[in-house]
């Protein structure tokens, strides 16, 4: 049955498609729904929010995987908080540095979905470099013994099963089991409109206290809310433009979709209104 | 099943009054004024147009608190059966109001009442309007926490002796850190010296439900017992419950005319059904919820435990005496040893953390686990604790700090209330007997009373307290930088 999918993205603007549904559970956390679209492909929607799409799901999952490792190419312990869908995963199999990647996802559902009706997507479950834990992420961060030199917090939004991943609680624990030169990646919301632009400012407050360098960096995804979406760098030691690794990474000879090295130092200029949102100088962005 | 039912608890009276008033389109020309909704918009949209409708007046199909013959009497009986009752009053003004009423009920002018001075200030506020003589029990103080305890039994004892013509009894089930007296015993003391026991239960609604938690005030055969259903039962916040044991079966009427004297006469519906409503949810589902509230505090406290330098106490601090039982939904941390006052981890953890925990003091911070409790949010606090630690830890603060003076009382609280005084500055004050209350709120236990004298150590607590950001209230000075005194003596 063709019908239209619409994604309030505020209170009074929807985003809608022509859509088929193919797919639709309820996990013991959040609905979960695979469309089939003409445009975007197979759609992949939890709660009524478009997590992913065929068509530009490549454009998220490499600006959350490239940019920490160009910065960072010897990172070779990566926590993925989030993520069931595989994508980060995927992109983060294309690096023979890596020596281990585990994931934890609180959504046992979310790679069982994934596997099985986005396979194209979905990096190697069976990679023996990787384990997939269906656990809650806060907690175990809170726990665990394992020093990580990178995480990527790869969540839903702040509100339902994604918003202990939007804490001070979260980051400090996080920080707490990152190496001395670690990294931190997030996505960190759309600045476009006003609720959204709230936890932007809300989640950078935060991170900003907790680790010396953050800074945020921009990528365009047409299918989340108002396209223009944030994603956060944060990080002990590295910088993300003046340790950038350039060479090292084209040596990689990484054949991507969206990222480049330009793009990379691009990426890190924001427009005014996001940097008054965060309380940053405009006149620094001129210089 | 903890208690058989006599009456089928899956009726919810009140509720289905409202239900049925709501599809009658009654037009209305009595208060509200706001007549459902309409008059004001503004308010309607944010309080919702269903809650509206049912915010309406006493009326037959809806009986009146003042004098239950229909519906609110049938929920007041279903309510008494279940949490086994003689009989239930439904409260509007809180459980401040079902305390007054225990103590008004029971003592009149110039009558003694035994407590210990660890309650809230309801309990002395009603000590005012009685105009009866306190016999302040120590309730013991657990040495290494620094709090107070429930009363011994020795102390109640020897309270008893020396004062036969008490009236009553009122005791904390539980005190605000989750300690439990030994209700039964005290009980039993009580009955014989011809005494009634009063059960301040506020923090106790779920005694009822729990299958292996502390006894409950009326399986302890008490006489009257105030329950805050709002606190940590599920109804909205001022709905509360005052139960009456067999004990005053004699006295039913006498007790409604008690109530009546503070009631309001335009009790709220909303407060009224959500009482029904919860009763009915915890009649059938209670035993069910609390066993997994019980499981999400097992496991908090454990792990906060492993964080190392908060203490969330629990059973293996009972003593069998002043320490007898312990609530284990109050998930109480002693801060100390991370060089963290309570308040302090208290101030951290909504200013930074956005977690509002219930209270904080000099050496606590108490989180109460409820029946809306979700493992996400537990998971919030402990990551929260061990990243305060992380943050802020220093060497253990070695100074332990009691929570509680014992008082020295120089008249009733009445007679000091009324007396004529005057405010002076907070330091020139010792000495002088105090006219009003003075307290950290919450836990809103007064750290002085009316009529108490205003010691070097009770000045030296107060001024700790401020400096660690407690909030002081009671006073009339709103800052607490004079209190009224008596004026001369």
């Amino acid at each position: 049955m063709t019908m239209w999918f619409t994604e309030n993205h505020t209170k009074d603007v929807y985003f809608a498609f022509k859509a088929k549904q193919l797919f639709s559970t309820r996990s013991d956390f959040q609905q979960i729904d695979i469309y089939q679209t003409k445009d975007f492909g197979k759609v992949l929607v939890m709660d009524e929010r478009i997590m992913l799409t065929e068509k530009d799901e490549k454009i998220y999952h490499e600006m959350i995987v490239h940019v920490p490792l160009a910065v960072h190419p010897d990172a070779e312990d990566v926590l993925i908080i989030g993520g069931g869908d595989g994508g980060a995963l995927r992109e983060l199999q294309r690096y023979p540095g890596i020596k281990s990647i585990d994931m934890v996802e609180i959504d046992s559902a979310v790679p069982e979905v994934a596997q099985r009706f986005l396979p194209e997507i979905t990096g190697d479950f069976l990679d023996s470099r990787f384990t997939l834990m269906i656990a809650d992420g806060l907690k175990y961060v809170r726990t665990t013994e394992k020093k990580y030199d990178l995480i990527i917090v790869d969540s839903t939004d702040p509100f339902g099963p994604g918003e202990s991943l939007f804490t001070r609680e979260f980051y400090g624990n996080c920080f707490d089991i990152l190496c001395a030169d670690g990294l931190l990646i997030n996505q960190h919301e759309s600045p476009y409109y006003k609720s959204d632009a709230r936890e932007v400012k809300s989640i950078y407050e935060k991170t900003n206290t907790i680790f010396p360098i953050v800074k945020l960096y921009q990528a365009h995804i047409p299918t989340y809310p108002s396209g223009h979406w944030l994603f956060g760098f944060m990080s002990k030691r590295y910088d993300p433009l003046e340790d950038l690794q350039a060479e090292r990474w084209l040596k990689l000879g990484l054949d991507t979709y969206y990222y480049n090295l330009a793009l990379h130092r691009g990426s890190f200029a924001l427009p005014n209104y996001v940097l008054d949102l965060i309380g940053k100088k405009q006149n620094i962005a001129n210089s | 099943m903890i208690r058989e039912y006599q009456l089928n608890q899956e009726k919810a009276p009140l509720y289905n009054a409202l239900s049925e008033y709501r599809k009658q389109r009654m037009v209305s020309f009595d208060v509200p004024g706001h007549k459902q909704g309409r008059g004001n918009p503004e308010l309607t949209e944010f309080l919702g147009k269903y809650a509206m409708s049912v915010d309406v007046n006493s009326m037959k199909m809806l009986d009146n608190l003042i004098h239950p013959v229909g519906v609110i009497k049938e929920a007041q009986e279903l309510a008494a059966d279940a949490f086994g009752a003689y009989s239930a009053f439904f409260m509007t003004n809180g459980t401040t109001s079902a305390v007054q009423a225990m103590v008004l009920a029971t003592v009149n002018p110039g009558e003694k009442i035994i407590m210990p001075r660890n309650v809230h200030r309801s309990a002395i506020n009603a000590l005012i309007l009685a105009r009866a003589i306190p016999v302040y029990v120590d309730p013991g103080v657990n040495e290494k926490l620094g709090i107070p305890l429930g009363m011994s039994i020795e102390n109640i004892k020897k309270a008893i002796q020396e004062n036969p013509d008490a009236k009553a009894i009122l005791v904390n089930n539980p005190t605000y850190y989750g300690i439990c007296p030994n209700l039964r015993a005290i009980v039993m003391l009580a009955h014989q010296a011809g005494m009634k026991v009063l059960v301040d239960e506020a923090h106790g609604t779920h005694f009822y439900f729990e299958k292996s938690g502390p006894v409950s005030a009326m399986d302890a055969g008490a006489d009257l017992a105030a329950i805050s259903t709002h606190k940590t039962g599920g109804s909205l916040t001022q709905s509360s419950i005052l139960l009456s044991g067999p004990g005053m079966a004699d006295e039913q009427g006498y007790l409604r005319q008690i109530i009546n004297l503070t009631l309001t006469t335009s009790s709220s519906y909303l407060l009224l059904s959500s009482l029904d409503i919860t009763r009915k949810y915890l009649a059938l589902q209670g035993e069910n919820i609390y066993q997994r509230v019980l499981e999400y505090a097992h496991y908090a406290r454990k792990e906060i435990n492993n964080i190392g330098g908060f203490y969330a106490f629990g059973k293996a601090e009972i003593d069998h005496d002043a320490f007898y039982d312990f609530d284990n939904t109050k998930l109480s941390i002693h801060t100390r040893d991370i060089g963290l006052a309570g308040i302090e981890v208290y101030d951290i953890l909504r200013d930074e953390y956005q977690i509002q925990v219930e209270f904080g003091d000099l050496g606590n911070v108490l989180a109460i686990l409820s029946i809306g409790d979700r493992p996400v949010a537990i998971e919030r606090l402990l990551a929260a604790l061990s990243d305060i630690k992380r943050r802020y830890g220093k060497k253990a603060d070695q100074i332990t700090v009691n929570e509680y003076n014992q008082p020295k009382v120089v008249m009733s609280p009445a007679e000091a209330f009324y007396a004529k005084s005057k405010q002076i500055p907070l330091d020139q004050t010792i000495g002088k007997v105090c006219t009003e209350f003075v307290m950290c709120y919450p836990p809103g236990i007064p750290i002085l009373a009316p009529g108490e004298e205003i010691t070097a150590e009770v000045l030296e607590y107060i001024n700790y307290a401020k400096e660690k950001g407690s909030s002081m209230t009671g006073a009339e000075d709103l800052a607490t930088e004079k209190l009224n005194v008596i004026d001369q003596l």
